[in-house]
């Protein structure tokens, strides 16, 4: 692989097979499904939801947390790794930042479809008042998603010049886009210089926003009375159940991605023995937090404190709550302690429970509290006094993440998933080669 | 007061000083030095008793009494979002006498058009631990002067009004039901679909601006609604519809400045009755200042049990026969 012909040529996108044109249209069949049903919510309201005056919020909140969870990726595996001079990254962070990008897209998107009045959607600016936490979202979400845009753009403009050069023949269309995107990359010393400052101070910058929006994701629960919410363990718990998302995805993602793009050579057993240490690591600190939250408070057990831990572990929403921090939590860290646990396929495996897992955390988290309000639940009809989602809500949000599915497909198709001029560099190949603006 | 204070700033605003205020003193004076003689002249026959804000009873001369120049809601310097002028709307409810009646339900559901599943006052069959007393415990917006719903909103859609009232302009939520999980006292009601309050609102919206001060006239599909305090009844003089419906005169309304409360039958003291009955207001502890104090259930007059002749536990919204 020595050449650096064979490397462009290694991590170029290449055009999709058949098998991947048939896995974007069954991601688009659900996400019509999803708008069709989405268009229906809007002309009969919320009803269409299982969600009510209890239970009034539902998935569609707990699975925009979950994507403001995966979305925290691009700070931990990007900026808490350069910082600390893990060069191992290297071929992760593309992908890391392409999930992070997606994800925070989407949580914009999932945020809204539980707005009962999307219609009115001008008002969180024309009214806007600053103490609520929903402003401070409105505030950090767009934020996060200039600064994880850039993060992705910045390193890319290499790749793109290689790009514009390498399909110059094959592609000229394609080769004009990566030609306007590349913005005259020649690689010179200032050009690098500049480049590699911008990186660098966007790398900064994602980390402390990426924890305000952890954060304020948490506030948007810990500033209100009710139990279960009502905890000053909720940002840091947030912020390490994050990394645990955030982690599991990516090691998800770059399975699949290996795997169909064939880049055994440049992703490796070494790599993802690195990753499922890390994976380890934040599922230690997500456990910690755990039981800060969930045993400690069993010491005091203040009736409604008690009400609410009996829910979730002997009672009605116990099964969900033990198989999630059994099966997604516990599990994965006493596999990823061997070392045959950190092969490959079985991180794949682990990797996907601990996404699913997270997925239903946050459903244990918003869900159980809201049917345990001060007052007894009376003058209802029975059905409110539980809550699972109705098909409208299944639909759209199973299309949610079909979405951010095929946009990361979409991204993986067009850039390139490994950075090539990083790759290059560190590999050390022949300068003059690069200089010569091959043509294959 | 506020009325004065307003026309004063506008009187010099207008550019009439030292002049005019010389001018209008002496034309002053001179109208006292009239009413003085003419005090002189006047039998006292004419005098009629007024009672004093601390209650004493005092003889004054008829032709001292001026009318009060009642503040005109309708003009056009009142503003929805500040209220009342120098009033503290509170509410008290004596749950020695509330046997689960639900004609204050009722009422409010009728009045405030409810068509949906949960009504903005429940009657809640109360037991602290199971060793204590049922009872009866009517809940509606608490009013809170620290209110958590205000806090949150994100849009100003839920505001608190210097006369204490918390209200819903329905025509700014955005529907993120933020207000509905930070309210501690399960009080607020979402409208998940479209209202159709077709059947009990008919006429009623002819001629009718709507306003926070009278919610649900008309409700609004993905948007909040709650327990006014009934602003509308209080512009007309008359109270709030629970109030009035309830036979056993378990709610009493007004105005904590004035320190006075009114069930319809009898105007107490606020004071003395929080004290002689030792008020209090439901979760006090966390600190959210309701303005709805509750009477303790003692020396009750009638059995828990015979409420549960109304009681109805997946109920609170009676559906119009189609």
């Amino acid at each position: 692989m020595n050449t650096y012909k064979a490397l462009v040529k290694d991590l170029a996108p290449k055009k999709f097979h058949k098998k991947d044109q048939l896995w974007m249209l069954f991601l688009s069949v659900i996400i019509i499904a999803g708008l069709v049903a989405y268009i229906d919510q809007i002309l009969q309201g919320q009803k269409v939801t299982n969600m009510n005056d209890y239970a009034l919020w539902g998935i569609y909140i707990s699975n925009f947390v979950f994507f403001i969870a995966t979305s925290f990726v691009g700070s931990v595996a990007v900026a808490i790794l350069r910082l600390t001079h893990n060069n191992w990254r290297t071929p992760l962070v593309r992908i890391a930042e392409i999930i992070t990008v997606v994800s925070i897209v989407m949580a914009g998107i999932t945020i809204m479809i539980d707005m009962a009045r999307p219609d009115r959607l001008m008002n969180l600016f024309l009214h806007a008042r600053l103490q609520s936490p929903i402003t401070w979202d409105v505030v950090i979400i767009p934020t996060y998603i200039v600064i994880s845009l850039l993060l992705l753009y910045f390193p890319l403009i290499p790749d793109f010049a290689i790009l514009k050069n390498y399909f110059r023949k094959k592609k000229p269309k394609l080769s004009k886009w990566y030609g306007k995107l590349a913005l005259n990359w020649t690689g010179s010393p200032a050009q690098k210089a500049i480049q590699s400052k911008s990186i660098k101070i966007i790398a900064l910058m994602i980390l402390p926003v990426g924890l305000l929006l952890q954060t304020i994701d948490a506030w948007l629960f810990s500033t209100t009375y009710r139990i279960g919410w009502d905890s000053t363990n909720f940002a840091p718990y947030f912020i390490s159940g994050a990394m645990v998302a955030g982690i599991g995805g990516l090691i998800c993602v770059i399975y699949v991605v290996r795997h169909y793009k064939k880049l055994e050579k440049y992703i490796t057993d070494f790599h993802f023995d690195k990753m499922g240490k890390l994976l380890t690591l934040v599922c230690l600190i997500y456990l910690y937090f755990n039981i800060n939250e969930y045993v400690i408070p069993l010491f005091t057990a203040k009736k409604g404190e008690a009400t609410h831990l009996d829910t979730l572990f002997t009672g009605s929403y116990s099964v969900l709550f033990w198989v999630v921090t059994i099966i997604g939590l516990v599990l994965p860290i006493i596999v990823l302690l061997f070392k045959n646990g950190r092969k490959p396929k079985s991180m794949f495996f682990i990797a996907l429970i601990v996404v699913i897992g997270s997925w239903w955390k946050r459903y244990v988290i918003v869900t159980p509290t809201l049917l345990h309000p001060f007052l007894p639940i009376q003058g209802v009809p029975e059905s409110w006094r539980h809550y699972f989602p109705s098909f409208h809500e299944w639909i759209i949000t199973i299309s949610t993440l079909a979405m951010a599915l095929l946009l990361i497909t979409i991204m993986v198709r067009y850039l390139p998933v490994i950075p090539i001029q990083r790759t290059a560099d560190e590999l050390g190949l022949n300068k003059k080669e690069q200089e010569e603006n091959i043509e294959l | 007061m506020e009325g004065n204070k307003t026309d004063r700033r506008k009187f010099l605003d207008k550019g009439l000083k030292i002049g005019l205020a010389a001018l209008a003193g002496s034309f002053g004076l001179s109208k006292f030095s009239s009413k003085l003689s003419a005090k002189n002249s006047r039998s006292s026959a004419d005098k009629i008793e007024l009672m004093t804000t601390d209650g004493k009873l005092i003889q004054v001369d008829s032709s001292e009494v001026i009318e009060v120049e009642k503040h005109n809601d309708h003009d056009s310097t009142y503003n929805v979002r500040e209220g009342m002028a120098n009033r503290k709307f509170v509410m008290v409810v004596d749950l020695a006498k509330c046997k689960n009646a639900l004609k204050c339900q009722s009422a409010c559901n009728k009045h405030h058009y409810v068509t949906g599943d949960n009504a903005w006052l429940k009657v809640y069959d109360m037991q602290e631990s199971k060793d204590t007393a049922h009872y009866w415990m009517p809940m509606m917006c608490q009013h809170c002067d620290k209110p958590a719903c205000v806090t949150v909103c994100p849009v100003d859609a839920t505001f608190k009004r210097r006369d204490g009232l918390v209200l819903i302009d329905n025509d700014r939520c955005i529907g993120c039901r933020f207000c509905m999980a930070a309210c501690p006292y399960s009080t607020r009601v979402f409208n998940w679909g479209e209202p159709n309050q077709e059947v009990t609102l008919n006429m009623d919206l002819i001629d009718h601006m709507s306003s926070p001060e009278h919610a649900g006239k008309p409700s609004q599909i993905g948007t909040v609604d709650k327990c006014d305090f009934c602003p509308h009844q209080v512009q007309e003089g008359d109270l709030p519809h629970c109030v009035t419906a309830c036979p056993n005169g378990v709610f009493y309304f007004g105005d904590k400045y004035e320190d006075t409360v009114t069930n319809g039958e009898e105007t107490l003291r606020l004071s003395q009755l929080l004290e002689d009955k030792a008020g209090y207001r439901f979760l006090e502890g966390l600190g959210t200042e309701p303005s709805v104090y509750y009477l303790p259930p003692v020396d009750r007059l009638v059995d828990f049990e015979d409420g549960l002749e109304f009681y109805k536990e997946y109920e609170s919204v009676e559906k119009p026969e189609q």
